[in-house]
This record gives structure tokens, sequence and C-alpha cells, in this order.
């Protein structure tokens, strides 16, 4: 199970690649595979304002539907749009071209409450 | 053993000839611009199949010899009663098919007479003091219950405040949805060691935010939630109100009321409990019986009897509204008051036990078979086993295709694992439970020693497996679509 | 006992593996003071009994020829949607969850799905729900979600019951409705304020009068809001679809397509939308696919939207629809075919324009709709349309709904392919001496 160590996450299994004051958003190979085939995601419209906490996505597999939640405060600036055709990027690379939405920060300090990617195995270690 | 299949049957639409002709149907000569000006008709026929009606009665015929029911096989799905329902019921409903809603009163007594009476019965099995009949399903019923509790919350100047409805972890689906349809946030109450309700957790929630708990009982584990009467009696002291799902009444008919046990509101499935066979999802009915406080905010219309006879009532100030158009699933009102009628209170009580013996019995056998019963109480007229460890319900389930039964229900309730939710009910024989018994114990068997087996299971249906990704990803849902 | 297989023997064997002795002990660990309430029932009674008694009450009631609408007509149904309908294997299944089984529910479904798409002129269409009622009040909701708002606007035109089912689902989630009064028998054009998010439409509206929304529904999408079309299916044989008027979502009552007046009900609802809206529908979709050796199938699609799975963020929380009733249409297109149902359709019209001509005749009688309409029409009458409908029922007739909110005197009538001249002019001849007398 793949953690990138550049990247920052959630405890809900986002995670964040901050490059130019923009945050992009996906979720973890761990929680790609919990989920099963991914078969429909619900993205944010852009231009949205989210705040970090906030459920501002959806990601469907065959029996469940899981809530995603914005991980930082900011504008939805982009989503990923060719997950309309191919939900099954979400699956086969959940880190590159399975990302979801892009948010322009509106507080960059709020990436310091996220976890490293330490930290982040031992929440997945913890989790079992 | 096994099913015996017809082979694939093409769509109708597969079957349709250019200039074939179906029934022979009454029509007028018309010109249809003339009677609707041309600017409004339609410039090209609905695609609709052309075939003749032997081709229609064969093809669906052979549909439904691709389809298992209660009449072709033992149909044990959990919290659903797939009980017999007695085919003179059928025959009840077709005396009064006639009947146009909007007819004058003084000529639709009798149906009127039917529904107060049906009414009456449903009331005294509950324990309430009022009913609609109106709500066309059990979750429709659900809304409407919570409705009118919503609405007599608001009349008493405390909905602002009561913003809360919880249900137990173990509930329906159709439970917390429906709450959030009236606009109430839902919380989710544990279930304690033994499977019922943590009381203790509940009575912490519980508060002037509250404005209703919906329980099931027996529960969806199949049982009895013995501190019934501390829980209700609890909840309306902080001023908030008991909504009973009357899915698992069954268990319980005429034994045991939930006005007794302190509910406000309860809906019946008259579908599950009141012998309406299921349709492949409908239509069935349910009617919401309510307490006295409750009864002025209850849909309208209502049948109200008077020296003069029967009449609808609409002009309730304080009612919700209305829920459906007419008078709700009228058809499936007659056949549940045509089950009572040929029942009595003992024959419902007797089926009731029935139903609770068959369960038991059940459990007990397939124990014997390596399932486990995680929460092994006193359950009633359905228990949620799980397979032997190793193997999955969904592998368990499709392998009892091949055995010839219906699988119980899978997956349900969610706080167990690998849930096989089983209600074999009160219609089937002893002979019919063992038979699932040594069926089950096959496949525990085999699956076990051949887990390659297991997982291709079914062999013998008419599709194996099918490609649910596929479906979902890329829905095609009519002839045609995206292709 | 009824109903039931088990033998005493059977019984005691049961109890005895269980290690009780009596059918009472399965309930001895409920409360004690819950236990054996009083309950007053009628003693049981045997089948043929009960058949007596069923017809005693069915004669208290009054048979005749029905002029009745409100999108329930007497309409014909050939013979063979009974036998089909009342094939156990249908009627005893259960909602199609293990597909491998229940192929059969499941083809006939997306059949369904197929023919109420081709009627809407729409992309697709769902399973079933309860009533035409019901239908609009989960097509408006669906329209929120779509648009994110909260207000709504209805013409009076769409069936009173309908309106009040809808205020009754907006009031639970705070949505406001406003109602726009119909001028003579149409909707007139009004502007579409920018917090809409759904405009409603009846066509043939209440009064019977085919409305024209196309203009409507581009003001509304200039808004930022959906059409949502309430439409007769029967009059979709030839009348043009919701599709190509530009509604975005349709619904209706199905009880047209197959089903008996049944006093109201059991029927069905349905609701066909644009395909961008699809992932919004409530109730069950079924899609075709594919099993593991590549042989088509079907199964229940997208169920991540429904109650079961997602439980308080469902689109809606029905379960149980109406699959008996919708199959019970299904049956009835595919026997008819495009042919036949445009027959009985322009037959239902014919009927009723000719009704129309000659209740007209009658002296004090003025109409409130005007042509085109459909099957249904309504008239303002020299006196209570409660008086007249009740002299008709002497007459063997039931005609003349009071329809007191479209005006003073108002009746609704409805005529149907399966009335004969004669019939036409006995009703009348009835019409005229309950009107005149």
């Amino acid at each position: 199970m793949k953690v990138p160590e550049e990247l920052r996450y959630r405890e809900t299994h986002e995670w964040v690649r901050v490059e130019d004051g923009e945050a992009l958003v996906g979720i973890t190979d761990y929680a790609q595979g919990e989920l099963g085939d991914v078969v429909y995601v619900e993205l944010p419209e852009v231009g949205r304002a989210v705040s970090a906490g906030e459920a501002v996505a959806v990601i469907e597999s065959v029996k469940t539907a899981s809530d995603i939640y914005a991980p930082v405060s900011g504008e939805v600036v982009a989503v990923n749009e060719a997950l309309a055709d191919h939900p099954e990027k979400v699956n086969e690379d959940p880190y590159g071209e399975g990302w979801l939405f892009k948010v322009r920060l509106a507080d960059p300090a709020e990436l310091e409450a996220l976890l490293d990617a330490e930290a982040y195995k031992r929440l997945l270690e913890a989790e079992g | 053993m096994g099913f015996c299949w017809p082979d694939q049957v093409p769509l109708i639409f597969e079957r349709s000839r250019k200039g074939r002709r179906g029934t022979l149907a009454p029509r007028r000569e018309a010109d249809p611009a003339a009677l609707f000006g041309a600017e409004n008709l339609r410039k090209t026929p609905p695609a609709l199949p052309e075939v003749d009606e032997l081709t229609v009665l064969r093809h669906y015929t052979n549909l439904s010899r691709r389809q298992v029911g209660v009449d072709t096989t033992f149909y044990p799905l959990g919290s659903c009663t797939m009980k017999y329902n007695p085919r003179v019921l059928e025959e009840a409903a077709r005396l009064f098919v006639g009947l146009h809603p909007y007819q004058d009163e003084g000529t639709v007594q009798g149906a009127l007479r039917l529904m107060f009476e049906l009414g009456e019965y449903l009331k005294a099995l509950t324990g309430m003091d009022a009913i609609t009949l109106q709500p066309a399903a059990g979750a429709h019923g659900e809304l409407t219950g919570i409705l009118v509790i919503r609405a007599y919350h608001e009349d008493r100047g405390e909905l602002k405040k009561r913003r809360v409805v919880l249900v137990p972890d173990s509930a329906h689906g159709s439970n917390p949805a429906t709450s959030a349809m009236a606009g109430f946030e839902v919380r989710e109450v544990p279930s304690d060691a033994d499977g019922e309700v943590d009381l203790e957790a509940l009575k912490r929630e519980l508060g002037e935010h509250v404005a209703a708990i919906m329980l099931t009982n027996p529960n969806t584990l199949g049982l009895f939630e013995r501190r019934i009467l501390s829980l209700t009696e609890a909840a309306h002291a902080a001023g908030v109100q008991l909504y009973y799902d009357g899915a698992n009444l069954n268990a319980i008919m005429g034994w045991a009321r939930p006005g007794d046990m302190g509910f406000d509101v309860v809906h019946l499935n008259l579908h599950k409990t009141f012998a309406t066979p299921h349709g492949g999802g409908g239509p069935g009915a349910g009617p919401v019986g309510v307490k006295a406080h409750l009864a002025p905010y209850l849909p309208v219309p209502l049948v109200e009897k008077t020296p003069a006879g029967y009449r609808l009532v609409t002009d309730r100030a304080k009612s919700i509204g209305r829920v459906r158009s007419f008078l709700g699933n009228f058809g499936v009102l007659v056949k549940a008051y045509a089950y009572i009628r040929l029942m009595g209170l003992a024959g419902l009580k007797r089926a009731a036990a029935l139903s609770v013996l068959n369960a038991r019995y059940l459990k007990e056998l397939l124990k014997k078979r390596g399932y486990r019963v995680p929460y092994d109480g006193p359950t009633m007229h359905e228990f949620v086993a799980q397979p032997p460890e190793g193997l999955r319900a969904l592998d368990v389930a499709k392998a009892l295709l091949d055995e010839g039964f219906h699988p119980p229900t899978v997956y349900f309730p969610l706080i167990v694992k690998e849930a096989l939710m089983i209600e074999p009910t009160e219609t089937e024989s002893r002979e019919t439970l063992d038979a699932f018994a040594e069926a089950m114990g096959r496949i525990a068997e085999r699956g076990l020693a051949d887990p390659e087996w297991i997982k291709g299971a079914p062999y013998t249906t008419p599709v194996r497996r099918l490609d649910e990704v596929k479906a979902n990803r890329r829905p095609r849902l009519r002839f045609g679509h995206r292709e | 006992m009824p109903y039931t297989p088990h033998t005493e023997e059977d019984i005691q064997a049961m109890l005895r593996a269980l290690g009780l002795s009596r059918l009472e002990d399965l309930y001895a660990h409920l409360p004690q003071d819950l236990l054996n309430p009083p309950i007053a029932l009628p003693e049981p009674m045997d089948e043929d009994a009960l058949l007596r008694h069923l017809r005693d009450l069915a004669g208290e009631n009054r048979a005749g020829k029905v002029f009745l609408g409100g999108g329930v007509r007497d309409h014909f149904i050939p013979a063979v949607v009974d036998t089909v309908a009342s094939r156990g294997e249908f009627l005893t299944a259960y909602t199609p969850y293990q597909a491998e089984a229940s192929q059969g529910v499941l083809q006939a479904i997306f059949e369904y799905q197929t023919m109420i798409a081709e009627l809407t002129g729409l992309d697709v269409a769902n399973a079933s729900l309860y009533d035409g009622a019901s239908a609009l009040a989960e097509g408006v909701l669906l329209a929120l979600r779509a648009t994110r708002r909260m207000h709504v606007v209805v013409s009076q035109g769409v069936h009173p019951e309908y309106r009040a089912v809808l205020a009754t689902y907006l009031n639970a989630v705070g949505a406001t409705l406003d109602e726009v009064a119909l001028d003579g028998d149409r909707t007139p054009a009004f502007p579409v304020a920018e917090d809409v998010g759904a405009v409603v439409v009846q066509s043939p509206n209440f009064l019977g009068r085919i409305e024209t929304y196309g203009a409507l529904a581009e003001a509304a999408h200039a808004a930022g809001a959906l059409l949502v079309a309430v439409v007769d299916p029967l009059s979709l044989a030839v009348l043009r679809p919701p599709g190509e008027l530009g509604a975005d979502v349709a619904v209706g009552e199905g009880q047209p397509l197959g089903n008996p007046l049944g006093f109201g009900g059991p029927h069905f609802g349905f609701i066909a939308v644009r395909e961008a809206l699809l992932r919004q529908l409530p109730g069950r979709l079924v899609s075709m696919t594919e099993d593991a050796e590549g042989r088509r199938g079907f199964v229940l699609a997208l169920s991540a939207r429904e109650q079961h799975i997602r439980r308080a963020k469902a689109k809606s929380n029905i379960t149980t629809n109406a699959q008996n009733a919708a199959l019970r249409a299904t049956v009835h297109l595919a026997a008819l075919g495009p042919a036949g149902l445009r027959g009985v359709a322009l037959g239902a019209a014919a009927a009723a324009r000719r009704l129309y001509q000659l209740l007209l005749e009658a002296e004090g009688v003025a109409p409130l709709t005007t042509p085109p309409f459909f099957a249904e029409f309504a008239l303002r009458l020299p006196k209570d349309p409660a008086e007249v409908r009740g002299l008709l029922a002497e007459a063997g007739f039931h005609g003349a709904y009071p329809i007191p909110e479209y005006g003073e005197n108002a009746a609704l009538f409805a005529a149907s392919e399966r009335m004969t001249e004669d019939d036409l002019l006995a009703f009348a001849r009835a019409f005229f001496v309950a009107v005149g007398g």
C-alpha cells in the first residue's frame, strides 16, 4: 500500500499535494482499496467555497457511497472531469490521474493540522 | 435440486416486426389534427414493440420462469415477511375494482365501510386511537408518521428546538432516510451486547432537542426490546414521541401491541404482515395509527361513520395534508380486511406464534451446521446468522440458488458482519425448514473445502454472477441506451 | 389451522427441540403486562363465507358506467394483462435483490423503463413510484436537489390532489411553493424568478386542456430552473412528448395503462428525466449488463443512491414501489403496440369530444374547457354538481365530479374508447334530466 512521503493526509483518508498556493486533493491507496471498484464520483462545482472538514464530494462503489471531506478551506478552482467517464482512475492511480479536485488555499496554516506520511502510516496500522 | 429455467429470453423490442398487431382494442374513427391541432401532434410514434398477442403472452410467461417467488420456492428474506398469502384474497380484491374514487359517496358505501372497519381492526391490533389508510407503502407510512410528529411539535411551538430523530444502529435504512426527508437530523443509538437498544446510551441522548425515536420491535436482530416500557417512559418524560416501525409486527400480532408499549405512532406494512403478495416490489400499503393526541394531524381524507352512513372527511385544520392521491392503495386494504376476517384473533395469534416457532427451530438447526448467531437471545420471527468463519454471506447466498432456495437478506443489519438475516414465516413446513438447513450444511461444508467453487456460485441459474461494476459505471437503463 | 402447514405433532416436536412445551412459551420473555391484550375482532370465516360477506359489502356500492376522470379513467385492458400479472412468480416475488433468480422481474422492469422513456421522449425512467401525486413530489424534490434551490412554482392546472401532496412533501424539507392561477383553462405566461428550482405544469391539465409549455420551459431554463411536466401517459401515444417540449422531468399517473379503476389504487406513478439528471432519480433502476460468461443479464443499479445504503443521505426513502402495477402497464403496452395504443388514445379523445358536444346542448351548461382537450373536460353546470352527480348515479352513471376550486358549479367529466355512441347518448339523456330538474 502506497503512502507517498511528500503528501499530507486527513484522518478520513484524503491526501493533499500543495503547489503554488493550491491544494490538489484525492483519496489514498488504502481508501480506494477499502471502497472497491469505484463506479461514480460526484464532485463539487468549480467556484464553490469549501471549508476544511466539509463533505464536498461523494465516491460511489457498487455497494456503498462515501463522503469525501475537504482537507483545507478555500475556493474550488478545478475538478477532475475525466472521472465522469473513467471513475476507475481513482482505483488505478489514486495519487495521479485519480485526483478529485483542487482548492485555492484560504489559510495555509490549516496544512499544519494534517498528518504527514509517517503519522498517516501509524493511523493505518492502528486501524488494522 | 435446483430450478428449471428457460433459455435466454430476448427483449420484447427485439421480437418486434413492423406492421405486426397485438390485442384488438376498441377504437373510433377520428382525425387527430382536427381533435388536437396539428402543432400538438407527436411526429414519430413511441417505439413500442409491434408483436402479436401470443408472443406477448409467451414472452412474459417465459420471463416469469426466470423468476422465483413464494409460489415457487422457500423465500426466507429477513425483514420482508415472505409468507404465503391465501389466494382467496386476490379474488376478494377483484370484487371492488370497478369503483372510481370520485363517485358519489352514496354509491361507495360498501367500500367506505370496509375501510372504516379495517381501520378499527388495525387500531385494535396495534392499540392506537386513530388511523389513516392512505400511505402507499411502509416507507410512505414512515414519512406520514414522522410528519405527524413534526406537526405536533410545531403546534406546541417546540419544533425549532426538537431537530433530532434517534434511530438505533440496527434500524432499517428507511428510518434515517425518512427523518431526513422530514427535515430532521438523524443520530444513531448503539445496540448493547445483547443486541437490544443500549438504554443508558439512549437516555444520554434524550432531551429537548429530540423530536422522536424510531424503533422496530422486535428489532432487526429478531429480538424483542425487553426494556421497552422503561425506554418509552424515559422518552416521554423528555417530551419525545415514540415511532414504531411495523415491519416486524408479524412476530407479535395479537400477542402484544405497540400502543401498550408506549408508542405514539405505528405504521404497518400490510404487504408483509397482512397478506398482500409483494408483486416483485409492490404495490403495498402502509397505514399509520396514532394515539389520540396526534389524531388531529393525520392526513386527509379520513373515513368517518355517521348515522347517515360513511363519509370522507377533508376539513381538518391541523392535518399535515395529503400524502397520496385519492384514498390510498384500496385494493391492498381489501386484502388486509379479508385476511383479518379469514383468520380472526386466534388465527392471527397462532400465525404469529408459528412464525416465531419456525424461526427458532431453524436457528437451532443452522447452529448445528456451523452457522454462528452473534446475538443469540430469545429471537422471534427472524434471526441474524453468520456463515462459519472463512465463508462470506454473499457466497452462501449465491450457492443457495443452486440448491433451489431463495437466499436470506444479506449484509443487514449493518451491525453484524457477513449477516444472513433469516425469516422463514409461519407458512413454511417443518420439512421445508429441515431441507433448507440440510442445504445450508452442504454449502458450509463444501464452501470451506473448496473456496473456488463457492466463489463461482451460482452455476445453474439463467445467468451467473452479473457484472455490477459495469452496470454502475455505465448504466444502460433502456433498450438502445448508450449503444 | 388454516394456511399454516403445522400438525400438532410438528408443533410438539419443534417445541421439544427448543426445550419448550407450549406456543405461549415463545412469548414468555416479554413484559407480562403487555401480553395477551384484549382485542375485539370478528370470529374467523371460511373462504366461502368470506366471499359471500365481501359480495354483500360490494353490493352496498352502486355500479355504473364511469364518466369520471382526474387522471384515472375506465380504459380498455387486454385480458392478457391479468393473465401475466397474476403469474405467481411475478406476484409473489420480493424486490429483485438476488439478480440471478430474478431475471424475470428485472427484465420486465428494463422493458418498462424503455417504454416510459419512449412515451415521454426523455432519456431514462425509474422502475415506478406509488402514484402520480407522489411521483410529482419526487420529481420536484429531484429538481430542487439538482438546482440547489428551495422554491417551486406550480400551475393551478396541476391536479389539486397532486398539488396537495407536493405541498406536504415541500413543507417537510422547508421548501416554498407558489401557485400560478389558470387564465381560463390555460396556464398563462409568467416570469420565472432566479430563486426558482422547479416550474410545474400539467398537460393535459386538470381541466383536460392541452397546454403548450415550450415557452414556459425556455423561461424556466433561462432562470436556471427545471421544468417538471405532469403528463397523461395514454395521451403521449398521439401528443407531443414532454421531452420534445423542453421538460427536464416528466411524471404522471400510470393507471390508464392497464390498471383498473380500483377505487383509486393501487396504481403506479412514473418518472422520467434527461440523462444529466439520472443520478438524482429516486427509487429502483435496472441496468443491462453481462454475467461472468458474457451472457446478457439485468441487475439493480445505482443502489448507492438508495435508503438501504445511503440512509439519511438517500435521494428518497422509497423502497417498495408499485412493481406489479407497472408490470401491468408493460404487458398492456406490449399487447397494444404503437398502433393499438394510438387507436385507444384517439378513441378516448374522440369519445370525449363527442360527449362534450352532447352535454353542451343542455340548457345553462357552459364550457370551462375549450378544445383541444384529451379525454377529460370541465363544464359549468346550472346547479350544484354534487346534486347532478347524485342524480346521474341513480340513473346508473358516474360523472360530474365537483371541482369548486375552478369556479362555481364547475364539474369534471371524462370519456374513454370503451363508450359506444349509445353509451354517450344515454349518459347525455340522463345528464339533461339531472341538470334540468
